[in-house]
């Protein structure tokens, strides 16, 4: 069972602290050991030339326990963060903000609000009950799966902290204008009418956290979204480590690069129905940049992948009539294709 | 005898927490009624905002995450001891 256990009271709380502080320096020392241990066993244990295929080993050996151990440290100081926060909560911060700093706001706290994707509903139903209007809805709505936790890792681990955050703004960015533009058009019309007849009544009160039992919650995400994304990982980075190998420089500026105006909506449009797989898609494109993919280009390719879903989509429709749920994804499409140009115009 | 609602729309994470309560009746060995709740208008009858959701004799016990089956034992005597 990976289900995270409380902590019972009769546990001495002052060990739980010992545990995380040790974890963190075993974290350190390992994170330091893989450079090191990687060359050891690629060319010195294994034989290898510093050829094609010892590179391609290197390189693997390198990116998977990094990746990894990147993901579980940061995923663990993430959901702490999120212990924080809860809807409950965001829906408060958000009732009585205006427009504007309602749409900045809720793009925000998309980020840290924790929520499973099957929840767009009850909580876009919670949100529109409240009062909240339905433009900030939107942005909050378009910041969550937009700036996805996974895809902030594998981008700090393989792309440096720049382009992570690069990623961050211009996920905030679109989920702001497009709750703006959904505000705009006056949509209201194009919810399902049953949502304006449901009464949600008060809130669920939150329960007191003690640091513990945030430790154990941030533990078991931890778990959990390791253990779903691990083997994509592996896979990616095999599949990035061969590209890496074997694929001759420069070889894809022709269909990637800057040059080819196109690739931004293509990648745009390939993207969409790979959803789930950032973890997966990640060392994959990072290899192709390598190659000569434009960064712009993938950058779109990888917002496209994780923000707009098809099962999305369908979870959507049960509240949002056709045409609301067209424009929304058309809004976030568009917006995802102007930033991959924007990028592939700046760097 | 208690009467436990699970709710959600049935992805993964609302099925893991129905799986989790029907083992922690049984360890339990106590009488319950478990009901799956699917429908969104009904879901949103309780004070929830975001799924899966656990409700005990009609009190939302948990809301947006799976809790241990151990917590979920402590719900169960808790509204035991209340009933």
């Amino acid at each position: 069972m990976t289900v995270l256990s409380t902590p019972s009271s009769s546990r001495p709380t002052g060990r739980v602290y010992w545990i995380v502080a040790l974890s963190i320096v075993v974290w350190f020392a390992a994170y330091n050991l893989i450079q090191p241990l990687s060359d050891w066993l690629a060319y010195t244990a294994f034989h290898l030339s510093q050829g094609k295929l010892g590179e391609s080993v290197a390189f693997f050996l390198y990116d998977v326990p990094k990746i990894l151990l990147l993901l579980s440290g940061m995923i663990f100081l993430i959901s702490i963060i999120r212990t924080f926060f809860s809807p409950e909560r965001t829906r408060a911060l958000l009732g009585g903000k205006r427009e504007g700093v309602g749409n900045v706001l809720a793009a925000l706290l998309g980020v840290v609000t924790p929520f499973c994707s099957c929840s767009a509903v009850p909580l876009f139903i919670g949100f529109v009950e409240s009062g909240i209007p339905l433009g900030v809805t939107f942005s909050f709505l378009v910041a969550a799966p937009t700036i996805n936790e996974v895809a902030i890792v594998m981008l700090l681990g393989l792309f440096g902290w720049k382009i992570a955050g690069l990623y961050i703004l211009s996920g905030l960015v679109i989920a702001i204008i497009a709750g703006f533009l959904i505000r705009r058009l006056k949509l209201e019309r194009y919810v399902e009418d049953f949502v304006w007849k449901i009464h949600n009544q008060g809130a669920f009160e939150g329960e007191k956290l003690t640091w513990p039992v945030r430790f154990a919650r941030a533990w078991g995400s931890v778990k959990e979204i390791i253990g779903k994304v691990w083997l994509y990982v592996i896979v990616a980075i095999a599949i990035g480590a061969a590209i890496h190998g074997y694929v001759p420089e420069s070889a894809l500026v022709g269909i990637m690069g800057k040059q080819a105006w196109w690739s931004v909506p293509v990648a745009v449009l390939i993207g969409i129905p790979l959803y789930s797989n950032a973890a997966g898609m990640i060392p994959i494109v990072s290899a192709l940049i390598e190659k000569g993919a434009s960064l712009g280009t993938a950058l779109a390719f990888m917002m496209a992948v994780v923000g707009l879903s098809l099962p999305e989509a369908i979870i959507l429709r049960r509240v949002l009539k056709p045409q609301l749920l067209v424009i929304f994804f058309g809004t976030v499409a568009v917006a995802i294709i102007i930033t991959g140009y924007l990028f592939n115009l700046i760097i | 005898m208690l009467a436990i609602k699970v709710l959600g729309p049935g992805c993964e994470n609302c099925k893991k927490l129905a799986y989790l309560t029907e083992r922690a009746v049984t360890n339990l060995s106590i009488e319950a009624k478990i009901e799956k709740v699917t429908d969104y208008a009904e879901i949103m009858k309780y004070p929830i905002l975001s799924t899966p959701g656990l409700v005990i004799d009609e009190k939302l016990v948990v809301s947006g995450r799976i809790p241990s089956e151990s917590e979920i034992t402590t719900f169960l005597t808790t509204a035991l001891l209340e009933a």
